[in-house]
Formats: structure tokens, sequence, C-alpha cells
């Protein structure tokens, strides 16, 4: 049928699909460009009446403020470039420990929500059906103005664990440092991963050649413990701790982190692994009993069960709206800028938007860098969901 | 001996298991007692501010009572709150019956509340009609502002998403391509930068002399926002509905609009109401974000009242929080409730 209309054009006519659809997408085209066009030339009329600068020359201007956390080197007389970098870098340090924790947090309350514990399987309902429905703002305001601000002054801090302390002042922890053992010990860590990858690529292919099996699995894991380990012991340690210890107002040494950071993070991480539970929850539940027992029909362990028959077909269920949910985490980090955490969009699109004016480059800068992460990440999924789909016959 | 039976199956059937009850027992002794005690046995209950700064073993309760009208409806003039009410009333009156599924008469439900509710309750709300006082829109507030802003969402969005959601799955590549850039624009950035957007990059936009208020500027990307988060839900109704479905609607005769109209849409939408609904309630949610913008919605709102010298108290800050999260925490839940239930509702209807 196609073949046949696209040989001619048809006649001109209303009733000639062809000849409609074309008039239906240059009217849609025209429309949007006469509306963008409308928008552009209006807001350069605009500009030039209130005499805002345009372009993108402010990036190199002395931005003049300070930042309260930056973790590249920045000063007050440094340019909005690189206000524009410490923000960036600030909202990606929250994104990468928010999902780290935010995923250990899901799977464990999700497992749990399916334990044959009553009690424990309640009590991680509960904790879901609390967090979710609560907004997050409203969250992140509680741990940071009721539970964080005002704790005790660093003097009177509660200590969490051995040299961590907790106070109005955020967290104090031991500083990792490196010694001139660490590029040996780093050397040797990665040597090993490369070598139990070859390995167990190896022992895969003769497994599937042969049928004879090979204990790659205890045997990797043995290496990745005893070789960095063996590294530490020859050439001493591999890391330095620097405990932070009390001066006369604050801790001086160690790593601090923000008040503002610690309720940003864990807020995040709370929030989002309410929903990452339900969506382990709902991945495990996808796998049919069936399955488990045609496993075990068939011969296999129940770790090999959950290792080669639950877990990759609960992965295909988990894995796109985990993605998705981890987009959330990094989308909502924006809302740093209600607890004032120097987050990409709290010092750019709030400081520097105010210093400059130039509300059109600085909204389009920081839309622009989450359009990247969030289409970067779906052409990711969508890689690993082709990978990943099932072949069906 | 049932319950000795029950027990011994759900809590202590191996060393595992009894240490896991043990731990949930803990987490349940080190959580719900002082909760109780804060909440309910050691709080404050009647009295003013000045008690609440004598006794600070648990809640200030007086801070919500005397704040209750500004939570609901912010600084609203109190000779005209008779109008808000009657708004409140006649969205629920359409509401209810729309929700129950017995209820008759579905199509003129949805009309009135998605064609006609909103044209009342503008006119209710802003008034400056004959008859009327208008009021302003920076007196709104509190909870009224939070469901101003949730249903023009869900009003606006469900349309306009059902639009983009059949054109990024049209045949002309023209507007498929600019739906799905529309779609993945608004999907890609945070509700924050929107907000940000409209309100200090929009009015660069508009033609001197052409200005809205924050509100509805606001209200706009809130809109085209969840518009977009709206058209995936649809597609994916879309998507569930065999090809056989288009093919025997195109073989009546039937031109797009009707199949879509009358065959497909009707399908595909029964299937996606939880999701619509879980839209709602992120959407419900996200109305809090307004306050980043100088909007006193219901969060706003309380940390307004916070700064009142009168109720600055030590369990205030607490005290406003949790009464804020326990009204979302209200609606989200009563609403995936719901959720949860039309979707057994959708799964019995079609396997059994």
């Amino acid at each position: 049928m196609r073949a046949a209309k696209s040989k001619g054009f048809g006649s001109i006519s209303w009733t000639n699909p062809r000849l409609r659809s074309l008039v239906y997408q240059l009217l849609a085209i025209g429309g949007t460009v006469a509306i963008i066009s409308f928008f552009v030339l209006t807001a350069r009329a605009n500009l030039e009446r209130q005499h805002i600068a345009s372009g993108f020359a402010f990036l190199d201007h002395t931005a003049g403020f300070g930042v309260i956390q930056a973790l590249i080197p920045y000063t007050e007389e440094s340019s909005y470039g690189r206000v524009f970098l410490v923000g960036l870098f600030n909202t990606l340090l929250v994104a990468v420990i928010g999902t780290v924790f935010a995923v250990a947090l899901g799977f464990v309350i999700g497992v749990a929500r399916l334990s044959n514990n009553w009690l424990i399987a309640k009590l991680a309902a509960v904790y879901v059906e609390v967090f979710r429905n609560i907004p997050l703002l409203l969250q992140l305001f509680f741990w940071y103005f009721v539970i964080l601000r005002p704790l005790p002054g660093p003097r009177e801090s509660i200590k969490l664990l051995p040299d961590v302390f907790l106070s109005n002042r955020g967290i104090v922890m031991p500083a990792f440092g490196s010694t001139q053992a660490t590029l040996a010990f780093v050397l040797v860590t990665l040597a090993t991963i490369i070598g139990v990858i070859i390995m167990r690529r190896w022992a895969r292919k003769r497994f599937l050649a042969t049928g004879q099996t090979f204990p790659d699995g205890r045997l990797s894991l043995a290496l990745l413990v005893a070789l960095p380990l063996g590294a530490a012991l020859i050439f001493g340690a591999p890391f330095s701790l620097t405990p932070p210890v009390m001066g006369p107002f604050n801790f001086v040494g160690g790593w601090h982190l923000l008040p503002e950071f610690v309720a940003l993070t864990f807020g995040l991480t709370v929030y989002t692994a309410s929903f990452i539970a339900e969506i382990v929850r709902s991945g495990i539940q996808s796998v049919s009993k069936g399955q488990t027992e045609a496993a075990y029909a068939i011969g296999l362990n129940p770790s090999q069960t959950l290792r080669f028959v639950i877990i990759p077909q609960a992965l295909r269920v988990i894995v796109p709206p985990l993605t998705s949910q981890v987009l959330n985490l990094t989308k909502n980090s924006s809302l740093a800028v209600a607890i004032a955490y120097p987050d990409l969009v709290a010092v750019f699109a709030g400081t520097v938007l105010n210093q400059t004016g130039q509300a059109i480059e600085v909204i389009a800068i920081t839309m622009a860098v989450y359009l990247v992460i969030s289409l970067a990440t779906s052409y990711a999924m969508n890689v690993y969901n082709a990978r990943v789909a099932i072949v069906e016959r | 001996m049932q319950s000795v039976k029950w027990l011994r199956k759900n809590l202590f059937s191996d060393v595992w298991n009894s240490a896991l009850t043990l731990f949930a027992l803990w987490v349940i002794y080190i959580s719900v007692p002082p909760l109780l005690d804060w909440a309910i046995f050691k709080a404050v209950w009647e009295g003013n501010g000045n008690t609440c700064r004598e006794i600070t073993s648990g809640a200030c309760w007086p801070f919500v009572k005397a704040n209750l009208g500004q939570f609901i409806y912010g600084r609203y003039p109190e000779s005209e709150l008779w109008r808000v009410n009657l708004t409140f009333v006649l969205g629920v009156a359409g509401l209810i019956p729309m929700l129950m599924p017995s209820a008759p008469a579905k199509k003129w439900n949805l009309i009135y509340l998605v064609v006609a509710y909103p044209l009342i309750a503008i006119v209710l709300l802003a008034g400056d009609r004959p008859g009327l006082v208008g009021v302003d829109t920076s007196l709104w507030g509190g909870l009224l502002v939070t469901l101003v802003v949730a249903v023009t969402g869900i009003v606006v969005s469900l349309p306009l998403g059902i639009l983009l959601a059949l054109g990024r799955r049209s045949d002309m590549p023209a507007i498929r391509m600019l739906s799905i850039a529309f779609i993945e624009f608004w999907r890609g950035v945070p509700l924050v930068t929107v907000l940000f957007m409209a309100s200090v990059m929009l009015p660069l936009f508009l033609p001197e002399g052409v200005s809205f208020d924050n509100l509805l500027r606001c209200l706009i990307g809130v809109a085209l926002f969840s518009s977009a988060y709206m058209a995936e839900v649809v597609r994916g109704g879309l998507q569930a509905i065999p090809r056989g479905q288009y093919e025997a609607a195109r073989a009546v005769g039937m031109s797009y609009w009707q199949t879509m109209g009358l065959i497909i849409l009707p399908q595909a939408l029964r299937h996606v109401i939880p999701g619509i609904v879980n839209t709602f309630i992120g959407l419900f949610k996200d109305t809090t974000l307004v306050l980043i913008v100088g909007i006193f919605d219901l969060l706003g709102q309380v940390r307004a009242q916070l700064s009142d010298p009168n109720w600055a108290v030590p369990e205030g800050a607490t005290t406003g929080y949790v009464f804020a999260a326990l009204v979302f925490w209200v609606f989200c839940f009563g609403m995936s409730r719901y959720s949860v239930f039309m979707e057994r509702r959708l799964n019995t209807d079609h396997r059994n």
C-alpha cells in the first residue's frame, strides 16, 4: 500500500490523505516557528528596553561572592563560569551519594516488604506509605530545620561512630589521605579486577564448551580480598585517616559535611528509597513461582536459582523504573535551593541570576544541564533494554 | 491456640526470624512511645503561645488551632470566605460520583469537572464580576492555593496530555517529532527550574504591557510540566490497545478522530486511571515547590505563620511541619488507596 502511495502524490483534494497530512504538518511546523520567533523578537525588544545584556560573556566576569561548599578551587575572584562548575559538582555529589544510599536502602526495604516475618513486612510497608506520601520539600524542611539545626554545637556534639560527630554544623568525620603506598594499592586492585574478569570469561567459555564447572565465584572473591590485602601488608597502609580534633570553637581537621548537605542527602535518600522499595518488591513478585520450581526441578540449588533464574528476570523489570527514580533523585536535588545547599540551581539559577539579571541565558544553561543528564540516561537505558529484551521466537 | 500457632509461624519460625522480630520490636519500642508522648500525652492542647513556651515536652497544638484559617484560606478576606467554601463544596460534589465506578452519567460528570467547574471556580475565587468583589491572587494561600495549583495542573494536563500522546503516536513525522521534543523537554528538567523560568524568564517573553500575576505564571508552568507526564501515562494506555481495534474502527469507515474518540481513548483511558491518579499524587506533592517562587501554598503558609513572634515557641516548627505532613499524607494516601482499588477492579474486569 505504502509503495503504491509513494509513486505519485495523488489528487489535489482534501480527501487525499497524503495532502491532508502534509498540510497538517506544515501548519504544525509553521505554528511552532511563529510562536518561537514571536517570543524571540519580544524578548529581544524587552531586553533592549530594560538594558539587560545578552550573550554568554558574563561567564568570564568575576563572581564576587563566596560559596559554602566547593569541590574545586574557588575564591570570590573566580568567574561566573567557575561558579557554574562548583554548582554542577555539588549537584552531582548529592546525586551520586544519594543514589548509592537510596538504592541500597530501597533494596533492603523492598525485600523486607516480602519478608516471611509479619512484623518486618508491616514495618517496611509503614515506611513506604509514610515517606512516599509526604512532599519531599516538607521532609527536607523537617530534617533541616527541625532535626539538624537545633542540635547542640560542636562542643556537645553527638558521637555517631568513633571519630564521627554530629552537631548543628553537620557531620565531622576522619579525612582520608593518600600515602606512598596508595598508588601501589590502587594498581594491584585494578590488576586483580581485570584478572578476575578475564578468569570468569574463560570459565564461562569453558563451561559452555565442555560443561565443566570452575569455582570462579569463590576464587574471584578470594583473589579480590587477598591480593589488595597482601599489597597493603607489603607496601604499608594504603590510606591515612586523620581524625578531627576539637579546636577552640569547632573541629579542626577531618572532613566536614555541611548540615545542608546532610539534610539534603538524607531527605533524598529516605524519600527515593520508598519508591525504589516498591519497584524492587514488584520486580521480585513479577518472577512467577513456577520459575523457582522449574529451577529446583532441573537440579539448581537455592543460591544458583537466585543467581541464574530469579535475579536476572527481576532485574529486567526493576532496572527501567529504577533508572527513572535515579533521574528523579537527580532532578529533586534542585530542591537544595530551599535549604540553601549550594547546588546548581541555588548558586547559578539563584545567586548568579540575581547578580547578572541574565535570566534567559542562566535558566537555559541550567535546564540544558538537567536535559543532558536525562537524555544521556534514557539513551543508556534504551541500550540496556535492547540488550536484556526477551528474544521472542 | 490459633494465635500461638500464628506467632510461631510468622514471627518465631527459626533463629533468624526470631532475631528479626526482636529487631522490629526494638524499632517500634524506640519510635512509637516517644511519638505518642510528643503528639498526644505530653502535648499542649489548650492555651496560647505562652503556654507553649512553658510546656515544651510535646506538640503545640494551639498553634495549629489559632492559625487554621490561614492554613486553609491564606489571607483571603474573611467576609468572602463563603466563596472558597462554596468552591470546595462544588468540587467535592462533582468528584464523589466521578470516583464511584457505579455512578451514572460519567460523560456529563467529566464535562462538569473538566470544563464547567474550573470556570465556576475562577469566577467564584477571583471575582471581579458584577456582584462579586475581586480578590487579588496575592491574598490566596494555604490549602486553597495547593488545591488550585493541583486541580489546574490536572484539568489542563489531561486534554493536553492526550493530544501530546496522540501526537507522539501519529503517522506524521513532523507532528511526532514536535510532540517528542515537547514531552522530553518538560520531563527532563526539574520543576524548580520550570517555576524559576515561569517567574523570572516568562515576563521577558511577553510584549510590553501584557503581564500575568505570579500565581498564573506558575500555573502555566505547572500545567505544561504535568501535561508531559500525563502524555506518557496516556501513551502507555494507547500502546495497550490491540491493533485490531484500530483496524476494526477504520474498517467500519470511522475517521481518525472518530476512531480515537469513540473506540481507542475510552478503552485506553480506563486502563490508565491508576496511572493518572499516581500522576496527580505526584503533582499534588509537587505543588509545595511554588513556595520557592514566593507563593504561599499550605507548606508556605505554615512557614509564614511560624515567623509570627506570638508563636515563636520551641515546638512550633515541629508541630507546624507535622500538621502539614499529616494533611498532605491524608490526601496522598487516600488517592493511592483509590488507585489500588481501581487497579484491582480493572484487572478483574478483564481477566475473569
